[in-house]
This record gives C-alpha cells, sequence and structure tokens, in this order.
C-alpha cells in the first residue's frame, strides 16, 4: 500500500467518519486555539530544572484535536520531515484513543516527547495547516503531540513498534543524537541487528548535552532510547568511531553498513580580539557543562562560571537556550546581542517570547568587535558596534552594516559566543576515501543519504553544517529506507 | 570495564595506573591523550597516556593529585574501574629521523613524554632526555627513560639527586655540547614556556605538548583552544602537539587558571 493509499483507508475507517460527521467544519473552525499551560515566568527564571511548557491537559488535547479538519489531502503531513499521520493520530485523540494516537507517532517517529517539544512546528507541519488559509491560527500539532507521547509514558503502557524478522545484518551507527537514534529505530523495526556509538558518556547527542531540562527534561529523552533498547537497539558509549575504533574496525567486527550522525563539532568563534579571554565561551561549552556535567548542582565536580552579567552573542535558539539557562544560574542581567534586528533572528518565536517573559534583555543591531580583560584575564567589558540594517545578502535577509563610530561599552563578567557550528572534523579525517565538502560535510545523495563510500551513509549537522532535530531524524529515516533497498536489491 | 589492574605510587600525590582498555592499548600512538571521569558526578579530565601493553589490553596513565578530581582519581585502588574512559584522542607525535633530540620534561609530563621519547628512539634518532623535578623522590620514570634513551640527565631543584638546577639549564648543557636538531617538551606551562624561549635562541624547531581544560575532548566545546602563531587552534582535535615558539603560553596560563578558586570541594 502506498502511503496515499494508507491515509485514504485509514480516513475511510467507520470511527472516523463517524467522528467526521460528530461535528461540522464551521462549529470546528470557530474552537480558538489552545493555549499552552506554562510556569510562572517570575518563577520559572529562578528554577533551573524545571520544565516551562507543562503541556495540555486531556480536556484541553481532546478540545484541541476537534479544531482539526481531517482533510482528505492532508497537507500537514507534507510538512513533517518524518511524515507522522498527522489527522489520523489528532482524531484518535479527538475520540479519547490516547495510546493509539502514540503508537500512530511511533510509527515514523523514534522520538515524539522530543519533536512534541523542540520541532519548530510553526515552520513545518503547522504551516501547512488549512486553518491558515481562512486566517486563523494553525492546530496545534505540536502541542498534541507532546500530549500523546507524555499521556502514553505516563500511563505505564509504553508500546513497542513491531520488529521484523531478524536479518541477521549488522549495522553500525555514529552518534547517538536524534539523527542517530531515528535511523537505528527504523533499522530495528525492519530487522536489523543495530549498534549505536556515542563518543560522549551519556546517550542522546545534542538533546542531552544542548538543549537544557527547562525545555526538553533528559528523563524524558532515557525513556524514548530505552524504547529503541526494547526493540533491540544496542549501545555503546565512550565509543569514538574514527579514534577507539577505525573504519577498517567496524568491517572486521561484521559492520555491513555504516550511517555516520555525528553531529555538529566545532564552535565557531568571530575571531575578534579578547575572544580567548577567562569567561568568554561558545555555547557548547557553556551548556554542555550546565547540561551534560550537572554543573551547577554543587555535588558536581565540574565548575561553571555563574555571570552576573551574562553576554550571549548570537540570535538562534541555541542562543536562547544559553541566556536563558544564564538567568537561571543568577545572572541579574542575562543580554542577547544580535547584529541583525529582532525580525531576523533564526530562533523559534516561542523561545524568543518566553526570554522576554523570563527578563532578558536584547540588543539586537549590536556587534561585538572586541573583550576587555582584568588583570587576571577574565572578561570585564566588550565593545560593541551599532549597526543597521542595508540591502538583502544571500540569505534573503538584510545584511547589517556598522553605523561608522556608534561604538559603546558594557560591563560583562561572562560572554558565550552562540554563532553557528562547523561539521565535527573526525569522521571525515578518519573514513578515507569519503567525499566531503569545503564546509567539511559529508557529501551525500540528497535522495538516499549515501555517501561516496558505499557502505556509509549520513545525515544530520554532519550533512547539512547545522539543522534542527527535526531535519536530523528526517535524514535518518530517509537513509534507513535507502539503506534497507540497497540491501534488499543485494 | 576499564578496571584498574596495578596502582604504583610515585610520590606521595604521583600514581602511575595500570587500567585495561584494550581498543584503546591497540589504536593509541605516542602522543595521545583519553578522557577520564571518575563518579557519577565526576568530571571529564584529559590525560596523556604514559603507554600501553597490547597484550595485557591496558593502558598507562600517570596522575598527580591537584585538584578534587585528580585526587578522587589518585584514590582509586586496584580493582576499582573508572566511570568513563574515552580515547585515544588527539593527533599523535609527528615522528621522524631528524638526528638529535632532546627530550625535556618536568613534573608527571615526564609520563607522556616516554612514549614520545621511544617512539624518536626506535626512528633511529640519538635521544636525550632531561629530567626534572623540584627533589630527588619527584623524579619519575628514570629507569624506562633510560631504556629508551641514549642519555638520561637529571636536574633537581635543590640539587637531591643530578646536577642543582632547572631543566633549562640541563637543555642549554646539551645545546652547548652538541648538535640538536629537535626539541620535545612536556610538563607544567610555565616549564615549557621556558624551554621555548630558550630553544627560539638557538633555533631548535620545538614541540610542546599542551593540557589544557578541556570537557568533551573531541572538538565540541572549545575550552582548549589557544592562541598558537596568531590563531585560535583546538588543543583537543589538533593538537595536543603544537610548534612551542608559536605557542601564547601567557595566555595558556592564564586560561589554565579560569576555574582556580571556584574548585568545588
Amino acid at each position: 500500500m502506498t502511503t496515499e493509499e494508507l491515509i485514504a483507508a485509514r480516513r475511510a475507517e467507520p470511527w472516523r467518519e463517524a467522528l467526521r460527521k460528530s461535528k461540522k467544519n464551521k462549529e470546528r473552525m470557530e474552537i480558538p486555539r489552545v493555549k499552552m499551560n506554562e510556569l510562572d515566568p517570575e518563577y520559572r527564571s529562578h528554577t533551573r530544572l524545571e520544565e516551562v511548557n507543562l503541556g495540555l491537559t486531556k480536556e484541553q488535547a481532546m478540545q484541541e484535536a476537534q479544531r482539526c479538519l481531517d482533510c482528505p489531502k492532508p497537507t500537514c503531513m507534507q510538512g513533517c520531515p518524518v511524515g507522522i499521520h498527522i489527522p489520523t493520530f489528532v482524531k484518535n485523540i479527538e475520540r479519547g484513543e490516547f495510546l493509539e494516537a502514540a503508537r500512530i507517532l511511533k510509527e515514523t517517529s523514534a522520538l515524539p516527547a522530543v519533536c512534541g517539544r523542540v520541532c519548530p512546528q510553526e515552520k513545518q507541519c503547522e504551516s501547512q495547516c488549512i486553518h491558515l488559509k481562512t486566517g486563523k491560527p494553525a492546530v496545534a500539532i505540536g502541542y498534541l503531540e507532546r500530549f500523546a507521547a507524555d499521556y502514553e509514558r505516563e500511563s505505564g503502557q509504553i508500546s513497542v513498534p513491531q520488529i521484523a524478522q531478524k536479518k541477521g545484518i549488522k549495522i553500525a551507527v555514529v552518534g547517538s543524537g536524534p539523527g542517530g537514534l531515528s535511523f537505528a529505530g527504523e533499522m530495528a523495526k525492519r530487522g536489523y541487528d543495530v549498534t549505536v556509538f556515542e563518543a560522549l558518556h551519556e546517550i542522546g547527542g545534542v538533546l542531552k548535552y544542548g538543549i537544557p531540562e527547562f525545555r526538553l527534561p533528559n528523563r524524558i529523552v532515557d525513556v524514548e532510547i530505552d524504547g529503541l533498547r526494547k526493540m533491540g537497539v544496542d549501545f555503546e558509549k565512550d565509543c569514538i568511531i574514527g579514534k577507539t575504533l577505525s573504519y577498517d574496525d567496524l568491517h572486521e567486527e561484521g559492520f555491513k553498513g555504516i550511517f555516520v550522525a555525528s553531529g555538529a563539532g566545532l564552535p565557531n568563534f568571530m575571531n575578534i580580539p579578547g575572544e580567548n579571554l577567562v569567561g568568554v565561551m561558545s555555547s557548547n561549552e557553556y551548556l554542555t557543562r550546565v547540561n551534560l556535567m550537572d554543573a551547577a548542582d554543587p555535588d558536581s565536580d565540574t565548575p561553571v562560571i555563574e555571570g552576573k552579567c551574562v553576554a550571549v552573542i548570537g540570535g538562534g535558539n541555541t542562543a536562547m537556550d544559553s541566556v536563558r539557562t544564564a538567568r537561571r544560574l543568577g545572572a541579574d542581567r542575562a543580554i542577547i546581542v544580535y547584529r541583525r534586528s529582532e525580525e531576523e533572528m533564526p530562533a523559534r518565536l516561542e523561545e524568543v517570547k518566553h526570554a522576554k517573559e523570563e527578563g532578558v534583555e536584547f540588543m539586537t543591531l549590536h556587534n561585538p568587535i572586541e573583550y576587555i580583560g582584568d588583570e587576571r584575564g577574565r572578561v570585564k567589558e566588550m565593545r560593541l558596534q551599532k549597526m543597521q540594517l542595508g540591502e538583502p545578502d544571500a540569505s534573503g535577509r538584510r545584511r547589517p552594516v556598522p553605523i561608522e563610530g556608534a561604538i559603546e561599552t558594557i560591563k560583562v563578567d561572562e560572554v558565550i559566543v552562540s554563532v553557528g557550528v562547523s561539521p565535527n572534523p573526525l569522521i571525515p579525517h578518519a573514513f578515507g576515501g569519503l567525499e566531503i565538502s569545503k564546509k567539511g560535510t559529508i557529501v551525500v545523495n540528497e535522495q538516499t543519504m549515501r555517501s561516496s563510500l558505499p557502505d556509509v551513509y549520513a545525515g544530520g549537522d554532519i550533512v547539512r553544517g547545522g539543522a534542527t532535530v527535526i531535519l536530523a531524524m528526517g535524514d535518518g529515516r530517509k537513509a534507513a529506507a535507502a539503506m534497507d533497498e540497497a540491501f534488499q536489491k543485494m | 570495564m576499564n578496571k584498574i589492574v596495578s596502582k604504583e605510587h610515585f610520590s606521595a600525590n604521583v600514581v602511575k595506573l595500570e587500567v585495561e582498555a584494550p581498543l584503546i592499548a591497540r589504536s593509541r600512538k605516542a602522543g595521545h591523550f583519553v578522557i577520564v571521569r571518575v563518579g557519577e558526578k565526576g568530571e571529564r579530565i584529559p590525560l596523556t597516556i604514559a603507554g600501553a601493553d597490547t597484550a595485557k589490553g591496558t593502558i598507562t596513565l600517570v596522575v598527580q593529585a591537584v585538584g578534587a578530581s585528580s585526587k578522587k582519581l589518585c584514590d582509586l585502588n586496584v580493582g576499582d574501574c573508572l566511570t568513563d574512559l574515552v580515547g585515544p584522542l588527539g593527533q599523535a607525535t609527528h615522528v621522524e629521523k631528524v638526528g638529535t633530540v632532546v627530550c625535556a620534561g618536568g613534573g608527571v609530563g615526564v609520563a607522556p613524554l616516554l612514549p614520545i621519547a621511544e617512539a624518536f628512539h626506535k626512528a633511529g634518532n640519538r635521544v636525550i632526555v632531561v629530567l626534572a623535578a623540584r627533589t630527588k623522590e619527584l623524579v619519575i620514570l628514570e629507569k624506562e627513560m633510560r631504556a629508551n634513551s641514549d642519555e638520561v640527565i637529571i636536574m633537581t631543584d635543590d640539587g637531591s639527586y643530578g646536577t642543582k638546577g632547572l631543566v633549562t639549564n640541563g637543555v642549554e648543557a646539551v645545546i652547548q655540547r652538541e648538535k640538536v636538531d629537535q626539541c620535545v617538551t612536556v610538563g607544567p606551562a610555565i616549564m615549557m614556556k621556558f624551554v621555548a624561549e630558550l630553544t627560539r635562541k638557538y633555533e631548535i624547531p620545538t614541540i610542546a605538548s599542551l593540557n589544557t581544560i578541556m570537557v568533551d575532548g573531541t572538538g565540541m566545546c572549545g575550552a582548549c583552544r589557544i592562541t598558537v602563531g596568531g590563531k585560535t587552534r583546538f588543543v583537543c582535535v589538533e593538537g595536543p602537539e603544537f610548534d612551542a615558539h608559536q605557542v601564547d603560553f601567557g595566555e595558556l596560563l592564564m586560561r589554565l587558571g579560569a576555574y582556580k578558586n571556584m574548585e568545588k570541594k
């Protein structure tokens, strides 16, 4: 059955037809979009670990699900990189079959509780919702996804996807972030023996070291990883492919296929004076200390600077995560310094809104040009060049240009640089014959995610340079389908 | 996993640990390091590998108890396991036949210098090792160095063993005595800085192995970054060895002190 046929068949089921008829579209369209329940901003800006978004209640979720018109050609699905059967899961919520809704999510997504929290739905599924055409807000698909996944987890009745007959083919996955986990789940379902190798001491990649607890609690990631374990996926932590084990070692160990999802490696800096002063660090370092190493916990051996006046350079989601973390670690002033205007900020609107509610200051159209240290080499001030918007650049955004002579100095005791990352050079260096782009990313066929080495596929940030959780997951899913097809043909 | 199979006290604060790590033992080369973590709340700390036994599947680490984390590591006993051990990391030492190589080591830096001296010796170089310590009890690995070099010169600050003086005095004596083609230095940052200043004067190519603060050790965090030849380099993936004459040792010393006075009790 093709996907289109499956969508139609599911939509034609008697319960669903009855549900559609139970309420007129006009009535459905009049229901206002649900608002996410959130922790109080003042309270949460001082609590490090509590999640900001509290999720929907059953009643809220069932009502929001009624807003979905159950379109015959669900455009929302086209907006989903992993092709979740959105109307099917939403309608299951509407009729109160929450576990069935979760099961539908897990057909195509290895990490629904994660995606329901961190996906930019407003740019994906929700951006394609029929409601937008009539000027109404989209169905809150992301909130509903989170609701179903959370309901299943809290019910204790977690379903394990069906596993095909074992094929006896060993597959290695490099990196246990979203791309690797998505690929691992897809291959395990298809009957392959999957081992995921992780360089760090925790499984989950960016979901653990990068995204803070207040946005994505680790215990939620762990439940999803447990789900993969139940599907037979093996995890090897503290093992660096290309260092601990080479490409040849993997062959000797009998691995027939390799998926590289080693993620974004080196943090970018701006190469301005004073950038190596003590107290200036990458967002990767700051967030890894706080999230992976739990450095703000007094029992943790890892230290972290808890600045009182913290500037975060950049306007992406990682910058928002960093600045909101700084607030929670006790910063009186936590400032976003961004060289363009707020309109051009790549961060999700929700993150910007949350940051502002929590007292984060925004210095847009400012760009750091120098950091100044004290006699011990600790940052104490930064010099900012004021900018204005000029003509659009290659990215289509208006280019920021310096206003001559408009330079401002502000006091800071910690600076977190969050201006992007470059691909991790480990795998590109270690896999001889792998075609690498000028930017250092692995070159793949866009349809199959296959690299220049026939047994090596790749996805996520190591291919894209810098992307989102869900795009990495989409790559993993695509690579799994293509690798499986290649094995079928052999 | 990562079980300690032997432990030897070199001095009150310095221990040698032999740890089960068959994969690392097999793939490591001179110059590589590992990241170690002790306890579920433990810090990730980098340690340069001091040796390996591929038959036994072990690697050797020499650790000086200087802070909370290294003290935890030194307190472990035979039969205990490291919570995490990952590697080998970094770039291996570039070893070739250049002629006469002076290996200048101080403190626990002597431990990672051992496999480097051994590699240069095996490559057919004349290897002269200068070992420096504050006092006789702190001189480590002398016997092993003698077995892997042509000559070992001992320097102590107090003159209790070998010649009284600093590592630089020992190195300079060699330079004045014979033609030296390359120098390798491993030890405290301040020591390496002075070795670099000395060999710069004599225009002798010099490699320093840097031990910076790291978190992940795989290129992700940038905590280890340091200015070399005016450019920011990442010690974990591009190092740990760099041209000592290009390293900004002032910056290195400053960055090493980043978390001084805030280490947790």
